[in-house]
C-alpha cells in the first residue's frame, strides 16, 4: 500500500487544477477504478471551491490542506481549512427532478460531495481547522 | 481551457477542450454569451476533449440552456459528452434537460 500524501495550497481558484492533479494521482496509486478517481476529483474539487467561496469568503485569505490517506478498503481523504465554519444541515437539497426553469446555476457542490463518495463527516473548529473527511471505497 | 466556436448558417458549433472548474468556467461563459447576445440561440457544444467539469461548468450549461429555450428561440445541446460527464449528467438529474449527441454532423442536422 502507498503512503500518505499531504499537499498545502493557497485558497486560489487556479490551484483547483494542482489540487486535482494530486488527488487523481493519490486515488490511482490507492488502485481506485477510473470512475472511482473522477468522483474523487470532483468531490474534492467542491469542497475546495467551496473552502474558498464560503469557509474563506474569497481568493486568496487561506490555505487549503488535502491529505490523501490509502486505506485497506480505499481511500481517505480529510481537507481542512481555518475558515468560518458552516452547517451543511442548512444546505438546500439539490431537486434532481427538478426542470430546467427550476434549476439553480450554482448549488449543486454539496450535492455532489455526498453523492459522489462513501462517507462524508464534516468536524469544524477543531485544533486543527474545519476537517472534511471524504472515504471512497475501493471497488 | 480552450474554447473553439464556429458559426454555421443553422447554428453555432462550440467545441470546449480542458477542464471546466471556477476558474476557467468564465472562458466558456463569455463564449456562450457571445452567441446568445447575437440574438443566435441553436448551440451545439461538444464536450469531447472535456476532461473535467464541476458544478460550475454545469451551472453554466443550465443558465445557457435557459438562455437559448427562453420564448422557443432555440437550445444548447450536447455532443460527444464524455462518459464520466455523462454519468455525472446522469447523477445531477441534468440529462432530460439537453438533447445528447454523438457527433456535430448529427446535431447540426437536427437543428
Amino acid at each position: 500500500m502507498t503512503s500518505s500524501q499531504t499537499l498545502t495550497m493557497p485558497g486560489y481558484f487556479k490551484n483547483l487544477a494542482r489540487i486535482a492533479d494530486f488527488v487523481t494521482t493519490a486515488a490511482a496509486d490507492a488502485c481506485l477504478d477510473a470512475k472511482a478517481v473522477y468522483a474523487v476529483q470532483m468531490a474534492v474539487e467542491e469542497a475546495c471551491t467551496n473552502i474558498i467561496e464560503h469557509a474563506y469568503g474569497g481568493e486568496g485569505k487561506g490555505q487549503i490542506q488535502i491529505a490523501c490517506i490509502p486505506k485497506t478498503e480505499g481511500l481517505q481523504i480529510i481537507i481542512t481549512d481555518q475558515g468560518v465554519a458552516f452547517d451543511p444541515d442548512q444546505i438546500p437539497r439539490l431537486d434532481t427532478t427538478a426542470s430546467l426553469s427550476e434549476r439553480n446555476r450554482r448549488g449543486m457542490g454539496m450535492f455532489f460531495i455526498y453523492n459522489l463518495v462513501d462517507r462524508v463527516d464534516y468536524q469544524f473548529e477543531t485544533p486543527h481547522g474545519n476537517q472534511l473527511t471524504l472515504f471512497k471505497k475501493r471497488l | 481551457m480552450i474554447v473553439e466556436t464556429k458559426q454555421l448558417r443553422r447554428c453555432d458549433v462550440v467545441v470546449a477542450k480542458g477542464r471546466i472548474d471556477t476558474s476557467t468556467v468564465k472562458t466558456l461563459a463569455d463564449a456562450l454569451s457571445e452567441i446568445t447576445n447575437n440574438g443566435r440561440y441553436r448551440i451545439a457544444l461538444n464536450l469531447k476533449a472535456v476532461t473535467f467539469i464541476s458544478s460550475a461548468g454545469l451551472g453554466e450549461l443550465i443558465a445557457t440552456q435557459n438562455t437559448c429555450k427562453k420564448l422557443h428561440r432555440g437550445e444548447l445541446v450536447l455532443v460527444e459528452v464524455p462518459r464520466r460527464v455523462s454519468e455525472v449528467l446522469d447523477l445531477a438529474g441534468l440529462t432530460p434537460l439537453f438533447k445528447i449527441y454523438d457527433s456535430e454532423l448529427e446535431a447540426v442536422g437536427d437543428f
